[in-house]
């Protein structure tokens, strides 16, 4: 199974851990990422009036150079903007014109656009997903935080069910943990608010941390490096169990069997440093 | 209504959101989905029927469209399918697009804030304070 793969700003960053455990497992599993050459940041954020059309030349560049391949990306924020820039210009000729016009690039809304869990969901499996675990995660209680650009706008994103969604947990049991629920598993972290308005974010992901040390939560996954950060920035701060912070490809490497070193996946991909 | 007639706002807005406020019937069941309310000085829904009403110095002074984080929870539960996010979104540009400079930027943080917070949160921040 080849892609072709968008990492975006924070996955070689902050978020390194999940690009690296993600390699490591995609390798493991014979899923093929190939990163787009000379890729940039997809802005993070979807312009949300019809007439903002510099904010998504970024995206649509992104669109056009994966050349109708499936387009892969980790980050919960990159694969959203990416979507819903796609469902924009296959709706508005208007904007799809003076977009890809000013780009100089033929892009007409195609190519399939996939968040990697939709890839072992649907391309691989979790029932093979299953079957290709080394070190299952026998009684550990995970829970899944999904938080919300990967579920919403549910008509555009169509990766689960907005109010009820089942990804993250089947993906944590072909994994082999116990899977608990949280009722704040679909509610916003906080999202940027962590820059201009800090308490705000933190009392956002304390609900979160909270409602997830209630139903005996000892880890929590997620596929956004913006709620692992607000996450994780509260995580010491309540009382009773803390509740480990886990990127889900680190849970996937693990029951893979695979160790992965800091650095690996910058050395895979040849990355000259700077 | 004449306040209605004359909203600008209002216009730019149902123009850009594909979003017409008139269509909301107040059932505020934004106001019960949104994350944030606690931190808001309008709730959601009110904030559609100031729209409504076309009170426009009111919005552009308010603390809520800024406080909205456009998680979309609102859009989500509307029973009548409207997208506030849009619309904060829209009362956010009507003052970003008539104001001289950014909001907020890298200077309004110290070093430490800038080394700790992800790229997607710099990003994200900066985009939806800034022109």
């Amino acid at each position: 199974m080849r892609y072709r793969y968008f990492p975006g700003c924070t996955l070689k960053g902050q978020a390194k851990k999940m690009e690296e455990t993600t390699m490591a497992a995609a390798g493991a599993l014979g899923i093929e990422l190939q990163e787009l050459p000379d890729w940039q940041c997809c802005g993070a954020v979807f312009p949300l009036y019809e007439d903002e059309l510099i904010t998504l030349l970024s995206p649509v560049r992104t669109l056009a150079a994966a050349e109708g391949d499936p387009l892969v990306s980790l980050c919960a924020a990159c694969h959203h903007v990416l979507k819903r820039a796609q469902e924009l210009m296959q709706r508005n000729e208007d904007a799809r014109s003076k977009v890809t016009d000013f780009l100089e690039v033929d892009y007409n809304g195609g190519g399939r656009v996939l968040h990697f869990l939709e890839v072992l969901r649907d391309d691989l499996g979790f029932d093979k997903l299953a079957e290709m675990v080394k070190k299952p995660l026998t009684g550990r209680k995970m829970a899944a935080y999904y938080g919300c650009l990967l579920l919403r706008p549910a008509k555009v994103m169509q990766f689960d069910n907005p109010e009820n969604p089942t990804i993250m947990e089947d993906f944590l049991k072909a994994l082999g943990a116990e899977v608990v629920k949280t009722p704040y598993r679909t509610e916003c972290c906080g999202a940027y608010l962590s820059v201009t308005e800090e308490n705000v974010a933190r009392d956002t992901s304390s609900r979160i941390l909270d409602s997830a040390r209630q139903v005996g939560a000892e880890g929590l996954i997620t596929a956004c490096p913006l709620c692992y950060y607000n996450l994780e920035n509260c995580a010491g701060e309540n009382d009773g169990k803390p509740v480990k912070i886990f990127y889900f490809s680190e849970l996937l490497a693990e029951a893979l069997g695979l160790t992965v070193e800091a650095g690996s996946a910058k050395e895979r991909t040849g990355e000259v440093l700077p | 209504m004449v306040s209605i007639i004359k909203s600008r706002m209002l216009e730019e807005m149902k123009l850009q959101s594909g979003q017409d406020p008139a269509c909301c019937y107040q059932c505020a069941k934004c106001s019960a989905a949104c994350p944030v309310t606690a931190a808001m000085d309008l709730l959601p829904h009110q904030v559609i029927r100031y729209l409504q009403l076309g009170l426009e110095v009111e919005l552009l002074e308010s603390r809520t469209p800024w406080i909205c984080a456009s998680c979309f929870t609102c859009a989500a539960r509307c029973p009548r399918d409207l997208d506030l996010a849009r619309m904060m979104e829209g009362v956010r540009l009507a003052i970003l697009r008539r104001r001289e400079g950014n909001m907020f930027g890298p200077a309004n943080l110290s070093p430490e804030q800038l080394a700790k917070l992800p790229q997607q949160a710099l990003v994200s921040g900066f985009r939806k304070y800034n022109k």
